[in-house]
């Protein structure tokens, strides 16, 4: 039997208004009024779906040994590299054992659900499922407001775990709503009417018929219903259609978070899966060039599950952003003056990348042997000032180590997309200390002594080369 | 156990450029108006020079790498020239080597010229450095300011005190440097500011606004060195000797172990310590009349009195604020504007310090001199808190 073992989630801390986003564009599109309520999450500048991805995977691996994993995949149509693969920078970020099949899962909105399937039907290891999604519009585009971005994890393996998978079944077919060709920057699209009408009724429910079938429940033994779709009307057709309690239809979280693409159907199911009990039914759909149903039946395990921030937690720990203009400048959407130091050259040495990849991307450091000094970065030579010992490191890794400011400043002569750039001295509870960037913090908020937490960001962007440095930065450890 | 430079060397002669924004001068003509100064205040000819150092920093913007630039410059005879860089200290490490070179005996007359020529970035502040390709990768992209404010952050942390003393306090610093600094007519910035300017001027780096920073200017500065017996043969008088140079690096230690606090200059500490064993100073507070400090931000300065244990440690705070270290205070520093006012032209900043102190004790200086100095010290802090160079060097009357 082979079940979800895990779940974690991460949604960006910044939430842009879409009253802002409407304010800014109606005076082109009227038609954008339609879009006033709520808010999307929007990246942070140094957030991309590589690095949501990295927070959903250490979300998901919470309590969970990490040599254990034997597979990560990742789902996802927004990745940073077309060629080099993003799940195995995830992997060594998420300090997964370099012995675990990586992959990149691509193409459709519908990759994770599909990779989900699969990864259920395999069952032979344990499989860390990440999907992560930042779709990008042009300013004005209704995609603009009903977008968000956002990650989710599912830790897939042999069970008993928190939900069993009880039927799956699945379509291919070319229905073109939208696509994107890889030199485009923004997806072309056809009329909404067309894509409800042909698209989500007609192609669902040859997936979700014979899952519904083969797991030999009826529409109505259905406690949450997962099916991501901007059109609402779609949703409560098929809960009439099949009999779906309304109330077992689950929250598409378009007023707190806007849609997150390929991770959308994810995000939900880990939503869900927060606030599920032992024995419930959970049918979720994912559509893209055909569509995917799964069933699933939630188990007793999901109430022993270690506390993680989850969905739920991410979606409470939210920043509102009203600034439109800022939006725009952080995503390269206007011609931003960066000034001139920001002309300074980012080229990445790619051999020192991969000599000193353990340190950059794993933020691996050294502990002392002889002394048990912490230190970072690892050396051959202990830094401990009455110890000194030669070739005396083992690995240590810094980045679930509970951190404090012991110094910071904020500088605004620095370039950064969004300053004043805030950093400092972080250091360690148990030894170690680096000078490192904050990120997610706001004016006034740091001092001396603050609690922090190491998160995997994007350090630099060399958009020459079309490279981004990642690293790791210091943010508020705030609960959920 | 080593028997230290104290009284092996004598300076000849000093030459110091105007420093500011040399809009219409080359690094090559700022280092010729310094060294037809000092050259002229020595009283021998250039082809008596044996040996030659030079300090620059920012080979980005300046002159570029190797120490041809200095012998095409000054038409040098084709003699031992040596480029030095090490961060701000560059100017002082062309001294020490100069110094021992002529302490050694094997020159008799050595030279030590520093230039900066930063004016020619295009925009305000220190260029961005090249760091090589790891740091990049992981440090924090810092820039000047915003390293030595995080000295603010924890000081006040740790001595408990509140954000609005401390700026008052820092705001002094500048203050006292734009008073000293107008009446210095080679300094970058000659006029006066109010400590409410000071305060209420555009934030850099938190708590540093912009008085908090020091000028970035274009300059030069040199020194020819002796033995003492040689000036005297030559009929010197009055005669300003070496007592101490001493230099200290971080090791790694601030940066990565925990046993420092973050509020502190620890190279300082020690390369003072050192420093005033090898000048055989007891009571420093007493003993030494006057300081050029490493003022490349006012909070450097005001931490930095108390590594060189001149203020007790939490004291440099009350003692700033009493005017202990104004021009008619208990001991003057920055004299001659420091970097805030004179200006920070990083390879020449070290002999600019020093070219003070052999004015002052010379009794040379003008509308700012002070009344029969003895003692001068000067100290460069290159790099940020926690990982730099500091230079800690005394001069004083030979004999003294």
């Amino acid at each position: 039997m082979v079940s979800i073992l895990a779940y974690g989630g991460y949604v960006p801390r910044l939430r842009l208004s879409r009253e802002a986003i409407v304010t800014a564009n109606s005076w082109f599109n009227p038609a954008l009024k339609a879009h006033m309520a709520g808010e999307r999450s929007i990246c942070n500048w140094d957030e991309d779906p590589l690095t949501m991805a990295v927070a959903a995977a250490r979300d998901c691996l919470t309590g969970v040994a990490k040599e254990s994993v034997t597979a990560c995949h990742l789902a996802s149509t927004t990745l940073p590299f077309v060629d080099r693969q993003n799940a195995g920078v995830v992997a060594a970020a998420a300090g997964l054992p370099e012995t675990a099949t990586t992959m990149d899962v691509t193409g459709s909105q519908r990759a994770a659900t599909t990779a989900l399937a699969a990864a259920c039907r395999d069952g032979s290891g344990r499989t860390l499922l990440i999907a992560s999604e930042k779709r990008e519009a042009r300013s004005g585009a209704p995609q603009e407001a009903l977008y968000g971005d956002g990650a989710a994890a599912l830790l897939i393996g042999p069970g008993p775990g928190i939900a069993r998978l009880v039927a799956s079944a699945g379509v291919a077919v070319d229905f073109v709503d939208h696509y994107r060709a890889p030199d485009h920057r923004f997806e072309y699209g056809w009329e909404e009417r067309w894509i409800r009408d042909e698209g989500y009724q007609k192609i669902v429910p040859r997936a979700l018929e014979p899952a519904l079938a083969e797991a030999g429940i009826s529409g109505a033994e259905i406690d949450h219903f997962v099916m991501p779709c901007v059109y609402p009307a779609v949703t409560r057709s098929f809960a009439r259609t099949y009999g779906i309690r309304p109330e077992a239809v689950s929250d598409t979280l378009q007023a707190v978070m806007g849609e997150a693409g390929a991770a959308h159907p994810l995000v939900m199911l880990t939503r869900v899966l927060e606030q599920a009990r032992p024995g419930q039914k959970i049918v979720l759909v994912g559509f893209g060039q055909g569509a995917d149903a799964l069933v699933f039946e939630v188990e007793e395990g999901i109430a022993r599950l270690e506390p993680r921030i989850g969905i739920g937690g991410h979606l409470a720990r939210g920043r509102p952003e009203t600034n439109y203009q800022k939006y725009l400048a952080m995503n390269g959407l206007v011609d931003q003056e960066h000034g001139k130091r920001a002309e300074i050259d980012g080229q990445t040495a790619l051999s020192t990348l991969y000599r000193k990849r353990d340190m950059v991307t794993s933020l691996i450091g050294g502990v002392c042997r002889t002394c048990g000094t912490r230190q970072f970065p690892k050396s051959a030579l202990c830094v401990n000032p009455n110890c000194g010992e030669y070739d005396s490191q083992d690995d240590y890794p810094f980045a679930d180590e509970p951190a404090r400011v012991l110094t910071w400043s904020a500088d605004h002569l620095v370039f950064v997309p969004t300053p004043p750039a805030h950093y400092g001295m972080v250091q360690f509870d148990g030894g170690g200390r680096f000078m490192a960037d904050f990120t997610d913090v706001a004016e006034g908020e740091v001092e001396v002594g603050m609690d922090m937490r190491m998160e995997f960001r994007i350090k630099e962007m060399d958009s020459d080369r079309g490279f981004r440095k990642y690293f790791w930065k210091a943010a508020p450890a705030r609960q959920g | 156990m080593a028997t230290g430079i104290k009284d092996k060397v004598a300076i000849l002669g000093m030459g110091c450029s105007k420093f500011g924004e040399r809009w219409d001068m080359s690094a090559d003509d700022l280092m010729l108006e310094a060294f037809r100064e000092g050259l002229a205040d020595a009283g021998i000819e250039k082809n008596q020079i044996d040996a030659a150092w030079l300090s620059t920093c920012f080979d980005e913007v300046s002159v570029g790498k190797s120490a041809v630039p200095l012998s095409e410059a000054l038409r040098l005879p084709y003699i031992p020239v040596t480029r030095v860089e090490n961060y701000c200290a560059s100017g002082t490490e062309a001294f020490r080597a100069a110094a021992y070179a002529v302490a050694s005996g094997a020159c008799d007359f050595a030279l030590a010229l520093g230039v900066e020529k930063l004016k020619d970035t295009g925009y305000g502040g220190l260029p961005v450095q090249g760091r090589g390709p790891l740091v990049p990768m992981w440090w924090a992209n810092v820039t000047a300011p915003g390293s030595f404010a995080q000295l603010a952050s924890a000081y006040r942390a740790k001595h408990g005190i509140d954000k609005e003393t401390f700026k008052r306090a820092i705001a002094h610093v500048s203050v006292k440097s734009h008073d000293n600094g107008t009446k210095n007519p080679k300094a970058h910035l000659q006029k006066a500011i109010t400590e409410e300017q000071a305060i209420n001027a555009p934030m850099i780096a938190e708590p540093l606004g912009l008085f908090d920073c020091c000028g970035v200017s274009d300059g030069a500065a040199c020194a020819i060195l002796t033995r003492p017996e040689i000036a005297e043969s030559l009929g010197k008088k009055d005669l300003v000797s070496v007592k101490a140079l001493q230099l200290s690096v971080s090791n790694g230690v601030e940066s990565q172990h925990n046993s420092w606090d973050g509020s502190h200059f620890k190279t300082t500490r020690i390369a003072a310590k050192r420093a005033y064993q090898e000048a055989g100073i007891e009571t420093p507070r007493e003993q030494i009349s006057m300081f050029e400090v490493h003022d490349c931000f006012s909070v450097t300065e005001l931490v930095t009195m108390e590594d060189l244990f001149i203020s007790e440690e939490g004291q440099a705070v009350s003692d700033v604020l009493d005017g202990f270290y104004d021009a008619d205070g208990g001991v003057p520093c920055q004299i001659d504007g420091g970097l805030k006012c004179f200006g920070h032209p990083i390879g020449a900043s070290g002999l600019r310090m020093m070219y003070e102190m052999y004015l002052q004790i010379q009794g040379r200086a003008g509308a700012r001199q002070l009344a029969d100095p003895v003692f001068g010290m000067t100290h460069n802090l290159g790099g940020s808190p926690w990982r730099n160079v500091s230079s800690v060097s005394i001069v004083g009357r030979y004999g003294a």
